[in-house]
């Protein structure tokens, strides 16, 4: 079932043990990555996403190249982004790259956009920082037009014009991959993803969750005001992080060396303070479920979970075991949010489902006589669109293919 | 009519507290009914250091920030540490978000061990408050030692009146005409950028 998915989300950084004072190489750090991928597929988990980050202490430069490698040695795992760069990133290249990825893992992936970058990062790419918004904008509707359209004649203010321009390889099955938006500031960011029927996806690693409500009740009621159904019905994620341990105390004991020193939290607040502001809980297992179950009540019933876990500097072997502990915690957390999750809350987006909804879209749109609620406002057009890039496959599938393709991404 | 000090003394009773209790006094004196409430930053010293770290207010430190951006007008006194504010006073104003004062009346005050410091009103803490987009009242009251000796308190404590005198009147005007708006621009250029899109 995928009603809704749970998963791991990697920044991909370099950081020095604070308890040995160790550090990785880059090629450990890589070659872990792949292990805490394997070992996100072995205890159940349905997704794995890397950041994408282009300077030290960070690894991840090349996510597609990192995720077809993970895809070769898994079979059922989501291989997604934390995000992709749209805004240093030429349109062209992540169209291509992703679809190529696509095909690769038989459409078992999608990606999540951010902008992600600090100033001196955009002139490396020949870009201009103080232009972020406007990048993410134009970028994105490029990369629409690349996958949504065999041919494509283009021209915008940041990158040179297209001509007859044909993305290849086209995307699979003729749909394009799903697209999470990732964002925790920007309104421009939930809009394009409402406008475009795309997830929105909260980072939440840092509260005060007030401003993460506020802006995924604004994606909500942007999705419903472009016709992609009802607020409660958008496609939402969200981040969050723990570390876990039998008893809780030694859960703190353990951490706590991490915490004092972490890059990004470090030397601030106390871990007492910090566990009760914000989405992380260091404690046992069901302290973690508890407070991961809250998520619902604030933000709504939503689609995806993904968890930071490999951070810090926590050596590979800790990361491991707390994915285990994960693993089984995973059957209660399903359970306890399904049992929650009203029937017209939709199901976290497949590839598979997305292929059955264009199918189902195309033969609506080819019918001699359009039913009532097709013609209705919102309704038709709403459930075309609720599935951006959805049109006949280039790749010409025939019904065998698609069922033996469908089985195998089901199954989960 | 509610009114919010804010206090970098770093110690009980200093001058810079005095300094705002005297404005308190004014306040009341002036309009009986005006609630005056007085935040000291030393109480929240790391509150203010973790926010700059992590980037988020404790509970503590945003139910202050929520008071201040609530209230009617400020009023802002720092003492002056090497011909300035204090960091803390720097960065209570860092940890709060560039628009949340715009248009708020705000009279600004300060403490120092000569008066030689007198010029820290205006060469300081204004520039801080034109970027923060406030409506600073055009009277600043520095009160030096001298200021605090039978001789000078009359003066002081007249300084302290024509300053709250200006910012009750502007309080109780339009002030600048625009507050902070929290709502979020559907028709910005790059918003509406966005769904002039062909899908």
């Amino acid at each position: 079932m995928t009603t809704m998915q749970f998963g791991v989300f990697t920044v991909g950084d370099v950081t020095t043990d604070p308890t040995d004072g160790t550090t990785p190489s880059e090629y450990q750090r890589i070659k872990d990555t792949v292990e805490i991928a394997k070992k996100s597929e072995e205890i159940g988990l349905d997704v794995f996403a890397t950041g994408e980050h282009h300077n030290p202490p960070f690894v991840p430069s090349s996510p597609t190249t990192t995720l077809a490698y993970i895809g070769a040695q898994t079979e059922k795992l989501i291989l997604s982004t934390s995000t992709t760069l749209i805004t240093t990133n030429d349109p062209v290249k992540i169209a291509e790259d992703y679809a190529t990825l696509q095909h690769l893992v038989d459409g078992r992936m999608d990606l999540m956009l951010g902008r992600g970058n600090t100033a001196p990062v955009y002139p490396w790419f020949g870009y201009d920082g103080s232009k972020a918004v406007e990048l993410t904008i134009e970028h994105y509707q490029l990369l629409r037009k690349l996958w949504d359209e065999d041919v494509v004649n283009w021209e915008g203010k940041f990158r040179t014009p297209l001509q007859g321009f044909t993305a290849t390889p086209r995307p699979l099955d003729g749909v394009a991959p799903f697209v999470w938006h990732g964002s925790i500031r920007t309104p421009e960011v939930a809009e394009l993803a409402a406008y475009y029927g795309d997830g929105y996806f909260a980072n939440n690693i840092f509260w005060p969750k007030e401003h993460y409500i506020r802006l995924i009740n604004f994606y909500r009621q942007r999705y419903a005001h472009y016709g992609h159904g009802a607020p409660e019905q958008a496609i939402v994620g969200l981040g969050g992080q723990f570390f876990i341990r039998k008893n809780s105390q030694d859960a703190v004991r353990e951490f706590r060396p991490y915490f004092d020193n972490a890059p990004v939290y470090g030397h601030g607040p106390s871990l007492e303070d910090f566990t009760a502001q914000t989405p992380l809980t260091v404690g046992s297992p069901q302290e973690f479920i508890e407070k991961t179950l809250t998520f619902a009540d604030f933000f709504g019933d939503y689609q995806r979970q993904l968890f930071l876990v490999d951070h810090a500097g926590l050596p590979t072997k800790i990361v491991l075991e707390q994915l285990d502990l994960l693993g089984e915690v995973l059957p209660t957390l399903r359970a306890e949010f399904d049992a929650r999750r009203p029937a017209n809350v939709p199901d976290a987006p497949t590839h598979a489902a997305r292929v059955a909804a264009s199918v189902a879209g195309r033969q609506a749109d080819e019918g001699a006589v359009p039913t009532g609620r097709q013609t209705d406002e919102g309704g038709r057009e709403g459930a075309l669109r609720s599935a951006p890039g959805v049109r006949p496959s280039p790749r010409g599938t025939t019904g065998e293919s698609r069922d033996s393709h469908d089985h195998q991404v089901v199954t989960r | 009519m509610r009114i919010v000090g804010i206090s970098a003394g770093m110690s009980d009773a200093s001058s810079t507290a005095l300094l705002a209790d005297r404005y308190g006094q004014a306040i009341r004196g002036a309009r009986a009914d005006a609630s005056f409430e007085v935040v000291s930053l030393r109480d929240l010293a790391h509150d203010i250091t973790d926010a700059t770290l992590v980037g988020f207010a404790s509970p503590r430190l945003q139910h202050v920030i929520d008071q201040a951006v609530a209230a009617d007008a400020l009023v802002v006194v720092t003492p002056t540490y090497k011909a300035s504010y204090p960091g803390l006073f720097k960065s209570f104003f860092d940890v709060i978000d560039a628009d949340l004062l715009i248009g708020k009346p705000v009279a600004l005050a300060a403490t120092g061990g000569t008066a030689r410091h007198s010029l820290v009103i205006d060469f300081a803490m204004r520039p801080l408050f034109a970027y923060l987009q406030a409506m600073v009242v055009p009277t600043g009251v520095f009160a030096s030692p001298h200021d605090w000796s039978s001789e000078g308190s009359d003066a002081l404590g007249g300084r302290v009146d024509r300053a709250v005198a200006e910012l009750l009147s502007v309080a109780e005007g339009g002030g600048s005409g625009r507050s902070f708006d929290d709502s979020i621009d559907l028709f910005s250029d790059t918003m509406l950028s966005i769904s002039d899109s062909p899908l």
